[in-house]
C-alpha cells in the first residue's frame, strides 16, 4: 500500500493536503447541498431576488405554507406531472444502453486488440472522428429518416442512437484494457482446447470484469444525462427525466414551474448517489486493472 | 455500426457541399384575425419541380466553407487590406461569427484541459494520502460535479452566480465592488464558463489518475526513497512518468469534449459574450430557420479541428501500433 | 362523398346532443396525431381532440417545447407522422415554404364547424389554418410605484425613460424597467417590436433584400440602448422567465411582457405581497411619435398535413374542430389564453392583448425569410449592447449575416 511511502509525511504537508481536500469537497459538493436544501423552499426563497439568505431562513416558505420546509415541489413533480413515468423510461433506456454498448464494446474491442491488421487502427480512428461530430448535428440529420421509417419517438430508437454515440468511447476504453491483457492468456486457453469464443468467455472476461464495470458506468452516465438526443427523438409519453425536467422550465410565452424542476433534479440525483456508492470500489479497481492507456 | 458511423458523416459532408434550391416567389394576401396584408410567399409547386430535378439541392462546391458564416475568405482579405494595424485586423476578424467561435473554443479548450488535468492530479494525490476510511466518502463527493446533468447543474449555478445569488454576492463582498456582475462583462463570463468547465470535468481526470496511482510500482518508489529522493523528486521522476499514459488518455477525451463545449453556454445564457462552434451549429439548426447546410459545414470544420488537435496523440498511437505489428 | 360516411355524418348530426355521438366527434375512421407547443391553452385543445378517440379512431398528441424542430421533419414523410400541427404565425412559415400543409377550404365546405369567419387564416386566398387564440407583448406596470413617483402611466417609450428616471431619483427602485433582452430570439424580437414602432419595413418591397440598416433601425437600437440604462446590468442574459421573477419579487415597475404570462402575475401566487394587486396590464407603447404600437400580434391555430390520406385529414379536421368548439369555454379555460373563440368572455388577464389589438398593432410577419432575419438579429445585436460596435456597423453585420443565410436557403 501507499501508506508505507507516505508514513513520514511532515505535519505541514499533512495540513496542506487536508485543507486542499476540504476546500475541494466544498467546491464539489456545496451546490448539491444548496440545491437539496432549496428544493424544500418556495421559488421566491430559493431564487430570492432580495437576499440569498432567504433560501436558508425560508421566510416566504413559512408565509405560504406555515412551515419552513415544504414538499410542494416534489408533490408537483411526482404526482401532478407524473415524473415517475420519466423515471421508468430513463431506467429502461439506461439498462439497454449499458447492456448493448458493453456487449458490442467488449466483443469489438477484443477483436480489435487481437487483430494485427492496420485497418483495425483506422477503425478506431474513425470511431474517434465520429465522436468528434457534435451530437446536435447528428440528431438533426436523424430526424427525417426516423420519421419516414416510423422509428421516431420510440425508446428503442433512442437506445440505438445513444449506443452509437457512446460506442467510440466504449471501444477506446475497453480496447486499452484488453491491450493490457497478454495474448499468451488466450493462447494458452486455446491450447487447452477452448474455441476462440470460449477463451473470451471463460478466460478473458473474468479478468476484464472490473474494466467492463467501469466502462459500463460511463455509458450509464451518458445515457442518464443526455439531453440533445432524448429531447429530440422521444415522444412525450416516452420522455426520459432530463427532457422532462427541461419541460418544467416554461417557454418564451408561458411560465413554467421552476421548483418542480429543482425537486425533480434532486430526485434525479438520488439514484446516482446509490450508484456511485455501490460502484465506487469497482470504478477504482476497474481502472486499476486496465490502467487506461491512450 | 457502420450505418450509424459512416452514413451520418457522408450525409453531413454532402449536405455541406450543397445549398437549397432557388425559391420561386409569388405575392399573396395573408389574412388573419388582425386584418389582411400583402406579402411574399414561396410558390411551392414551382419550387417542388426544381427540387424534383435536383433532390440534393444546388451543388456549390466549397462555397459554403468560404462564405461569411464560415471561413469568410473575402471578408478576411478585405479586412487585411483595409486595416492599418494588427489590432484593427483582429477586431474585424473577431466580428466574423466562425472566427469568434473558434477563438473562444480554443481559449476554452487550452485553458480548461490543462487546468483540469492538474486539478484532477492534485486531488488524486491528496485523496490517495488520506486515511482508508475517509477515502470512500471523499471519492463519492468528488464525483458529484461530473455526474450531474450539465443542463440542470448550470441552471442552479446560473442563479448562484447572479449578483444577488450566494456566490455572486460573496464575490462582491470579497472584491468590495457592489456593482460586480459575472454575467454582464465578456471577460468575466469567459472566466465563469472556464471555471465551470474545470469544475465539471476535474472529477473525470481525478478518477482515472487515482486508479493509476493504485498501480504505482512500490519497489521503484521504495528504491527511490532509499536513494534519498525527496517527496517532490519522487513525484517528478516516479509518479508522473507512471501516469503519463493516463494523462494522454484524459487529454485525448477532454480536448475533444472541450472543443465541443456547448451546454454551459446555453445553460448560462452566455451567447452574448461567448459562442463556440457547437453553439453556432445549435443556433443554425434551432427554431424556424433550419440552416442545414450551414450547420453541416460548421460540423465538418469541427471534425477537422478535432483531428488537427488530436494529431499528436494519434501519431503516438499509430507509432505504438506499428511497433506492435 | 362516400355514402357510408355521409350516412354516419347525418346520423352524427342528428344525435349531436347524445353523449355517444359526441365521443366519436362524427369521425368514422382514421388516425389523428398532433404536434404543438406545450402550454395550458394548447394542452386544453390537445385534450379536446384526444377526447374524440375511440371506435377505431386513434388520436394522439405530442405537445412539446421542441415542436419547432420536430414539425418540419414530422410532416415531411409520406404518409407524414403528424396529421395536425398547432402553429403560430412564425411557425406556420416553414410548413408553408415546404408545402407541407393542405388548404382547408374543401374540409370546411364539407364538414363546416362551429367557428367564425375571422378565425380562418388565409394565405393567397386559401384557408391554411384555423386560429383559436391571440397573444402579444405589451406594457405591464406597477400602479403603486407610479403613484409614489407621482407620474401617469406611460404610453410611449419616451415616457417610460422619463418615468424610470423619476423612479430611480426618488430611490424607489434601482432598475425600474424590465424586458427580455437575452441574446438570441428575445433581443431580436424586441428589436422587431421597436423597429415596427418606428414605422420600419423589414424587407425591400417585393424582394427578400433586408431593409433594416436605415434611420429607423438606428433609432430602434438607440432607444433600446437608452432603455437598458434602466435595466438590470445582466440584461443580455435575462429571458422572460427571469424578468417575470424580477417582477414577482417587486424589483421592476415597468415591463414589456407577453399577454399569455399575465394570468399568473395577476393571481399573486408566488409573488411578493402587494405586487399582484398593483399589477396593471396596459396597452403597448408607441415610440418616436409613431401611431403604430411597438409590438407584434401573434395567433395560434391548427393546420392539417398535406402528405396524409384524405380519411386521416378528415378525421384530423373533425377532431380539431371539436377541440376548438365554443362549448369548451368555462371559467378555467377562459383564464388560459386570449381566445378568439365565440362565447369567450374576456378575463382581466386579457386586457393587455385586447388593448394591443385595438391599438392597431401589426401581426408578426408571415414571410418566408423572416425567421432568417430574426436569427441573424439575435446573433449580431448583442455586440451593439455590449458596446463593441456602432449601431450602423451592427445593422450592417445583421444584413450581411442574413444575406449569407438567405442565399443558402435559395431566397436570394
Amino acid at each position: 500500500m501507499t501508506s508505507t511511502v507516505v508514513e513520514n509525511k511532515s505535519f505541514s504537508l499533512k495540513l496542506f493536503t487536508s485543507v486542499f481536500i476540504v476546500f475541494w469537497l466544498l467546491i464539489a459538493a456545496f451546490p448539491f447541498f444548496w440545491t437539496f436544501w432549496g428544493s424544500f423552499k418556495v421559488e421566491l426563497d430559493f431564487f430570492s431576488k432580495e437576499n440569498w439568505m432567504n433560501a436558508i431562513t425560508g421566510i416566504r416558505t413559512f408565509r405560504e405554507h406555515g412551515e419552513h420546509f415544504t414538499g410542494a415541489g416534489y408533490e408537483g413533480a411526482w404526482i401532478q406531472e407524473d415524473f415517475w413515468k420519466a423515471v421508468i423510461n430513463t431506467a429502461l433506456v439506461c439498462l439497454f444502453v449499458v447492456c448493448t454498448s458493453l456487449t458490442i464494446g467488449t466483443l469489438g474491442a477484443y477483436a480489435l486488440s487481437r487483430s494485427g491488421f492496420r485497418y483495425a487502427f483506422w477503425l478506431l480512428i474513425l470511431a474517434l472522428v465520429f465522436r468528434a461530430m457534435p451530437p446536435i448535428t447528428l440528431v438533426a440529420g436523424y430526424l427525417l429518416p426516423f420519421f419516414e421509417w416510423g422509428l421516431w419517438g420510440k425508446l428503442s430508437t433512442t437506445v440505438v442512437v445513444l449506443v452509437a454515440i457512446n460506442q467510440p468511447f466504449t471501444l477506446w476504453m475497453l480496447h486499452s484494457f484488453f491491450q493490457k491483457i497478454p495474448k499468451e492468456l488466450d493462447e494458452s486457453a486455446m491450447v487447452d482446447g477452448c474455441t476462440n469464443f470460449q477463451a473470451f468467455r471463460y478466460v478473458i472476461l473474468p479478468v476484464m470484469w472490473p474494466g467492463v464495470i467501469t466502462t459500463g458506468l460511463f455509458s450509464f452516465l451518458l445515457a442518464y444525462n443526455d439531453f440533445a438526443v432524448t429531447a429530440m427523438l422521444l415522444s412525450k409519453e416516452n420522455q426520459t427525466m432530463v427532457p422532462k425536467i427541461a419541460s418544467f422550465l416554461g417557454t418564451t410565452q408561458t411560465e413554467g414551474n421552476v421548483m418542480f424542476a429543482v425537486a425533480a433534479v434532486v430526485s434525479a440525483i438520488v439514484p446516482l448517489f446509490f450508484l456511485v456508492m455501490f460502484f465506487q470500489r469497482q470504478i477504482v479497481s476497474g481502472l486499476t486493472a486496465g490502467a487506461v492507456k491512450g | 455500426m457502420l450505418l450509424f458511423i459512416f452514413l451520418p458523416i457522408i450525409s453531413v459532408v454532402t449536405q455541406s457541399l450543397h445549398i437549397d434550391h432557388e425559391q420561386v416567389f409569388v405575392e399573396v394576401e395573408n389574412c388573419d384575425f388582425f386584418g389582411c396584408k400583402k406579402a411574399m410567399a414561396v410558390d411551392t409547386e414551382a419550387t417542388e419541380q426544381l427540387r424534383a430535378e435536383q433532390p440534393l439541392g444546388r451543388f456549390v462546391g466549397l462555397d459554403n466553407y468560404f462564405n461569411r458564416s464560415h471561413l469568410a475568405s473575402s471578408e478576411i482579405a478585405t479586412a487585411w487590406k483595409n486595416s492599418d494595424s494588427f489590432g484593427e485586423f483582429y477586431d474585424q476578424v473577431y466580428n466574423l461569427p466562425l472566427y469568434r467561435a473558434i477563438i473562444f473554443t480554443l481559449v476554452y479548450t487550452f485553458t480548461v484541459t490543462p487546468l483540469l488535468i492538474i486539478l484532477g492530479f492534485l486531488i488524486a494525490i491528496g485523496v490517495n494520502s488520506l486515511h482508508r476510511h475517509l477515502k470512500g466518502f471523499v471519492i463519492f463527493f468528488s464525483l458529484l460535479p461530473m455526474i450531474v446533468t450539465p443542463l440542470v447543474g448550470s441552471l442552479i449555478l446560473f442563479w448562484m452566480i447572479d449578483s444577488r445569488g450566494i456566490i455572486g454576492s460573496s464575490l462582491q463582498h470579497l472584491f468590495n465592488d457592489p456593482n460586480l456582475s459575472l454575467k454582464a462583462s465578456t471577460s468575466l463570463t469567459w472566466i465563469t464558463l472556464m471555471v465551470y468547465g474545470v469544475w465539471h470535468s476535474a472529477p473525470f481526470a481525478f478518477v482515472i489518475f487515482y486508479a493509476g496511482l493504485q498501480t504505482l510500482p512500490q519497489d521503484t518508489l521504495e528504491s527511490a526513497m532509499i536513494d534519498g529522493a525527496s517527496r517532490w523528486e519522487r513525484i517528478r521522476y516516479v509518479v508522473i512518468p507512471h501516469l503519463m499514459p493516463l494523462v494522454t488518455f484524459v487529454a485525448l477525451i477532454q480536448l475533444m469534449d472541450n472543443f465541443r463545449v456547448f451546454e454551459p453556454i446555453v445553460g448560462f445564457n452566455a451567447s452574448a459574450h461567448a459562442t463556440s462552434l457547437s453553439s453556432i451549429i445549435f443556433s443554425d439548426l434551432g427554431g424556424e430557420s433550419r440552416l442545414l447546410s450551414s450547420a453541416s459545414t460548421t460540423s465538418v470544420l469541427t471534425i477537422l479541428g478535432v483531428i488537427v488537435l488530436l494529431s499528436p496523440v494519434l501519431y503516438r498511437t499509430w507509432r505504438d501500433w506499428e511497433r506492435k505489428v | 362523398m362516400n355514402p357510408v360516411l355521409k350516412k354516419t355524418l347525418v346520423a352524427a348530426g342528428l344525435m349531436a346532443a347524445s353523449a355517444s355521438a359526441y365521443a366519436g366527434c362524427g369521425i368514422s375512421a382514421g388516425n389523428v396525431n398532433i404536434i404543438g407547443n406545450e402550454f395550458p391553452a394548447i394542452q386544453t385543445i390537445g385534450a379536446g381532440a384526444v377526447a374524440c378517440a375511440g371506435d377505431g379512431v386513434e388520436v394522439k398528441a405530442n405537445l412539446t417545447k421542441e415542436h419547432k424542430d420536430l414539425q418540419v421533419p414530422g410532416l415531411t414523410g409520406n404518409p407524414a407522422e403528424y396529421t395536425v400541427a398547432i402553429v403560430a404565425n412564425s411557425s406556420i412559415v416553414p410548413l408553408m415554404n415546404d408545402g407541407l400543409i393542405r388548404p382547408l377550404d374543401d374540409l370546411i365546405a364539407k364538414h363546416g364547424g362551429n367557428f367564425n369567419d375571422k378565425q380562418k387564416i388565409s394565405i393567397g386566398g386559401k384557408t391554411m389554418a384555423i386560429g383559436f387564440m391571440a397573444n402579444a407583448q405589451h406594457l405591464v406596470y406597477r400602479k403603486d410605484i407610479l403613484e409614489q413617483a407621482g407620474i401617469e402611466a406611460p404610453t410611449t417609450y419616451e415616457e417610460v425613460l422619463a418615468a424610470a428616471d423619476v423612479i430611480k431619483e426618488k430611490g424607489l427602485m434601482k432598475y425600474p424597467f424590465g424586458a427580455a433582452y437575452a441574446a438570441g430570439w428575445g433581443i431580436a424580437q424586441e428589436f422587431n417590436n421597436m423597429f415596427l414602432g418606428f414605422g420600419g419595413e423589414f424587407f425591400k418591397e417585393g424582394s427578400a433584400m433586408p431593409n433594416i440598416n436605415n434611420e429607423m433601425g438606428v433609432n430602434a437600437l438607440n432607444m433600446m440602448k437608452s432603455l437598458t440604462d434602466h435595466m438590470n446590468p445582466d440584461f443580455l442574459t435575462l429571458n422572460n422567465n427571469e424578468i417575470n421573477a424580477e417582477w414577482k419579487a417587486g424589483n421592476v415597475a415597468l415591463m414589456q411582457m407577453w399577454g399569455s404570462r399575465a394570468g399568473p402575475l395577476l393571481d399573486g401566487e408566488g409573488s411578493a405581497p402587494g405586487i399582484a394587486d398593483n399589477t396593471i396590464l396596459a396597452a403597448p407603447l408607441t415610440v418616436g411619435g409613431g401611431s403604430i404600437p411597438a409590438t407584434t400580434l401573434w395567433w395560434d391555430g391548427f393546420t392539417i398535413a398535406k402528405n396524409i390520406s384524405d380519411e386521416d385529414a378528415e378525421a384530423s379536421y373533425l377532431a380539431m374542430v371539436n377541440a376548438i368548439d365554443p362549448s369548451i369555454m368555462n371559467a378555467e379555460v377562459a383564464k388560459q389564453a386570449v381566445w378568439m373563440i365565440d362565447g369567450y368572455e374576456p378575463t382581466p388577464a386579457s386586457a393587455g392583448v385586447f388593448a394591443t389589438i385595438n391599438a392597431g398593432a401589426k401581426p408578426y410577419p408571415m414571410i418566408p425569410y423572416e425567421s432568417l432575419l430574426h436569427t441573424a438579429l439575435g446573433n449580431e445585436l448583442p455586440d451593439f449592447f455590449s458596446g463593441k460596435e456602432s449601431a450602423e456597423k451592427t445593422l450592417a453585420d445583421v444584413e450581411a449575416a442574413y444575406e449569407t443565410a438567405a442565399k443558402e436557403k435559395g431566397f436570394l
